[in-house]
């Protein structure tokens, strides 16, 4: 039998003065199994634990319930007073008697009789509570960045720069990400190149850091310091430890197609690096245009290679490892704008191009060294139309968010223009111009000043005529019909989720907002962790994003890691789901249920009535739960429950409340 | 919950009935809520620090999720005494566990409607959402309740009995996954 020690507080006055203290201890010697019941002034004070510490020794208490303020208060204050003691930090209960009794109501009376229910309730709650013990967790200090861009490079940096092991996944054949593409970058207009490559350096020669290049996520098992990953990385065809990357297999290879980092306005290899500095810096074979590959025929460039490096018959290399945390930070991809905005063209006009492939353009080492000329004719362009939220604020076609980055990319492409072509006129056509960041706003001047002019309005239509592009708009600051005839049309286009964010977020427990963004734990006090403990997320993978935002994030994201690699065991959550074998008929209504893929079914087999059976039976995973109940609910044969939130538990409180 | 001094130490708060016509006047409901430990409860902790008086005869259930309140308490609670039940969590999309307000969103409307289907009425079972700085909407919402639920009168004996009937037990039981089957 319990043996239940009651101590009500008067809070100074706080609770005192619409709560008949003395009252509610009356009644709490009363009630069952209590064997101890006093009042304090202030429990939380060093006096106050004492008595209590003094009075389980005294009256050999096995459990305490405190009336006092709000668990949310002083329930972890407690459990440390009596871990210092020989009660299970657990068999604690708080009666909330001030935040929301004593300051809430003022009738004396009322107050008291609601005091004496809400104790009467942790009472019979109490009387159940069971010692519950943590598990320690190991951390294996390994950490696993997925995506290569600027994000996931400046993660992978700092991790490996606090001493951790990194092994970063990068799809492409490359590191660098969107922002290797861009030429300049805002506000300062220093060369992306410039900035971006070092670093791609950096990554590629970190004693700490592994680069898994061409590679992808295969699948994720596990929990916080505990994950088991499978990646594939692709082959490559090139025998990495023989390649020098001296380049001449993809001078003498004789097939060419469009390069996708070029965006499709320039050519590359079959054999090839997506770019010069490319890293890691040694070329693969695109097995889908290799007519050694494709047709047998062919074997130019093993011919060529003075090391012996190529491998036709190379093949995918899958390696399964364990991590601690994981950043992920596999970026945006920018809308299919032609599919979307027929009335541009959609994409039957050359001279109509997103603004990533206007990068390409202006960009010195790009298809045209950096001369802004048409895709249709190499022609300078004379006059140019910018396009803003292309995609972005926009329900019906597109997106309704804003996609943050585009006003100031936009204002860059005006200035970019007018400082290649200075005879040359740029129009923005533009629905508000959002440019917060330090900078910003007088970058955005400096354009207007360059000669860029802005029209506040969308434009409905683009059209061909005498090899012009008529783009017919709204000036809504005028309120006239505007007709501009271009050249050439930029549309800054929307971002949105990378290809894979929604496979990557659930297989990672990742919850996907409604327009397939990674979500953070919360918008304003985790930013950068995830509802799945030591996930973390980098860069526009969580929402549209400039560069400056996206290193910062990864940062913190890298500090989070580092803090968790800190510990070498993680104590677990007490207060868990566990399931009753005897009563759990396999059915896995809670698997389903689990919002965090905790819950697995397993294959036992017992002996029953001397025969052996094998069933299937739930099994709650202690480094993943994170004590919800949902499962409970939902478990029909009542098997589930909760520890420290039990079934009976519950009922009690109840019954406590209804009906002694 | 008229609960006289002399009383509450051997009766149980809610147990006390309101038989006698003079007590009928002065009757009040006894309301219990199920309170997220995330949002509800720290709506109503903020509502205590900003000293929000509202009536004193709702008592508050902590527990982790609204997504833990399993029907049969409502059933329990109902049949043994409580004149209204509330239950609060989160605002969809803010639950602390991802979805488990979605869970208790779906599986406690079927319920509400199996309850009415008995006879009880809409306002003696309700579901709100409350985040934790919404103290002003947690007064709000339970002085609401208590008055719908003074105005409904008390649960007649017969309705109590009707909800502890076993069979209603099990047909609460199979609104309990909370999800589209
Ligand atoms: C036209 C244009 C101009 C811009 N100009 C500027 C500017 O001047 N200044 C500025 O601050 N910002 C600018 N931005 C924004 C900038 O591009 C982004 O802020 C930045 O690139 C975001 O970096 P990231 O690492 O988050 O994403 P990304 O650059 O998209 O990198 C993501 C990486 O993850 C990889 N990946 C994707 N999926 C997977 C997967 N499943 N597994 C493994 N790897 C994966 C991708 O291949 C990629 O390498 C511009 C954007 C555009 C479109």
């Amino acid at each position: 039998m319990s043996r239940i020690g009651v101590i009500v507080c008067h809070c100074g006055s706080n609770i005192a003065a619409t709560v008949d203290v003395e009252q509610v201890v009356q009644v709490a010697k009363t009630l069952p199994h209590v064997a101890y019941a006093a009042d304090n002034k202030y429990t939380c004070s060093d006096q106050g634990q004492q008595a209590i510490k003094e009075a389980i020794v005294e009256h050999r208490l096995d459990r305490i319930v405190i009336g006092s303020c709000s668990p949310r208060m002083h329930e972890l204050t407690f459990r440390k007073m009596l871990s210092q003691t020989d009660i299970n930090p657990y068999m604690l209960e708080i009666a909330n008697l001030r935040e929301q009794c004593s300051w809430v109501h003022k009738n004396k009376a009322e107050g008291t009789a609601k005091a004496i229910d809400l104790i009467k309730m942790a009472v019979a709650k109490c009387d159940r509570d069971q010692p519950l013990f943590t598990m320690s967790i190991p951390v294996n200090k390994r950490a696993l960045v997925i995506g290569g861009g600027i994000a996931g490079m400046q993660a992978a940096l700092d991790i490996a720069d606090a001493g951790y092991p990194v092994t970063l996944v990068e799809k492409e054949p490359s590191l660098g990400g969107k922002m290797v593409m861009l030429d300049k970058t805002f506000p300062t207009m220093d060369c992306s190149a410039c900035i971006c490559t070092p670093k791609m350096a950096d990554v590629g020669s970190h004693p700490n850091i592994t680069v898994k290049s061409l590679a992808e996520v295969e699948q994720i098992s596990g929990y916080v310091g505990n994950f088991e990953v499978t990646i594939r990385e692709r082959a490559k065809y090139i025998d990495y430890s023989l390649c020098t990357g001296c380049g001449l297999c993809e001078t003498k290879c004789p097939t060419k197609t469009p390069s996708s980092f070029e965006q499709g306005l320039g050519l590359r290899k079959a054999i090839y690096k997506p770019f010069a500095q490319a890293v890691p810096g040694k070329p693969t074979i695109d097995a889908e245009h290799c007519r050694k590959l494709t047709t047998g025929k062919c074997g130019v460039c093993e011919k060529v290679c003075p090391l012996g490096a190529i491998r036709y018959d190379d093949t995918d290399k899958v390696t399964a490892e364990t991590y601690g945390a994981i950043v992920v930070a596999i970026g945006y991809q920018l809308i299919d704008w032609g599919s979307i905005y027929g009335e541009y063209g959609g994409g039957r006009y050359a001279d109509v191009i997103s603004g990533l492939q206007f990068e390409r353009l202006v960009n010195a080492s790009g298809p045209t060294e950096g001369h802004v000329v048409r895709p249709s004719d190499g022609q300078e362009p004379k006059s140019v139309v910018i396009v803003k939220c292309v995609g972005s604020r926009d329900p019906e076609h597109g997106r309704s968010y804003c996609s943050r980055a585009c006003c100031m990319y936009g204002a860059k492409h005006a200035h970019q223009y007018l400082d290649k072509v200075p005879d040359g006129r740029c129009y923005v056509f533009y629905m508000d111009v959002r440019t917060p960041g330090k900078g910003y706003d007088e970058f955005y001047m400096n354009t207007q000043h360059d000669g860029a002019l802005y029209l506040r309005g969308r434009v409905s239509k683009i059209y061909q005529q005498n090899g012009k592009l008529i783009c017919q708009g709204e000036d809504t600051l005028s309120g006239q019909q505007v007709t501009v005839e271009a050249d050439m049309v930029v549309l800054e286009t929307a971002m949105v989720p990378a290809n894979d964010a929604d496979r990557l977020g659930s297989m990672l427990g990742i919850t996907r907002d409604k327009d397939l963004w990674l979500s953070e734990a919360h918008p304003k006090l985790r930013p950068v962790e995830t509802n799945s403990a030591g996930i973390y997320l980098a860069g526009t993978c969580q929402g549209p994003k400039d560069i400056p935002d996206s290193v910062a994030q990864a940062s913190a994201a890298a500090m989070k890691v580092a803090v968790l690699f800190a510990h070498d065991e993680l104590e677990s959550n007490a207060m868990i789901a566990s399931s009753d074998v005897a009563l759990c008929n396999g059915c896995g209504a809670c698997v389903s249920i689990c919002p965090y893929s905790a819950i697995t079914l397993e294959e036992i087999t017992l002996r029953e009535n001397s025969k052996k059976v094998t069933r299937r039976i739930s099994k709650v995973n202690p480094g993943l739960c994170q004590g919800c109940g949902a499962c409970t609910v939902a478990c029909r044969p009542g098997a589930m429950d909760l520890r420290g939130f039990s079934d009976e538990q519950i009922m009690r409180e109840v019954d406590a409340l209804c009906q002694w | 919950m008229s609960v006289v001094e002399t009383n509450v130490a051997t009766t149980g708060a809610m147990a006390t009935g309101a038989n006698s016509p003079a007590a009928a006047e002065s009757w009040q409901p006894s309301i219990l809520a199920f309170a997220c430990h995330w949002c509800t409860y720290s709506g109503a902790d903020l509502a205590g620090l900003n000293r929000m008086e509202y009536p004193a005869n709702v008592r508050l259930l902590r527990v982790p999720c609204s997504g833990r309140v399993n029907p049969q308490y409502v059933l329990s609670a109902l049949g043994k005494g409580a004149d209204g039940v509330l239950v609060c969590g989160c605002h969809p999309g803010d639950c602390h566990y991802v979805s488990g307000n979605y869970y208790a969103k779906r599986r406690l409307m079927a319920f509400k409607r199996l309850l009415e289907f008995t006879g009880l009425e809409p306002g003696r079972f309700q579901v709100r959402w409350i985040s934790g700085s919404e103290a002003g909407k947690f007064r709000d919402t339970v002085t609401r309740v208590c008055e719908e639920v003074r105005a409904l009168g008390p649960l007649t004996t017969d309705q109590r009995q009707a909800l502890a009937d076993p069979v209603l037990a099990g047909a609460a039981a199979t609104t309990q996954a909370g999800e589209a089957q």
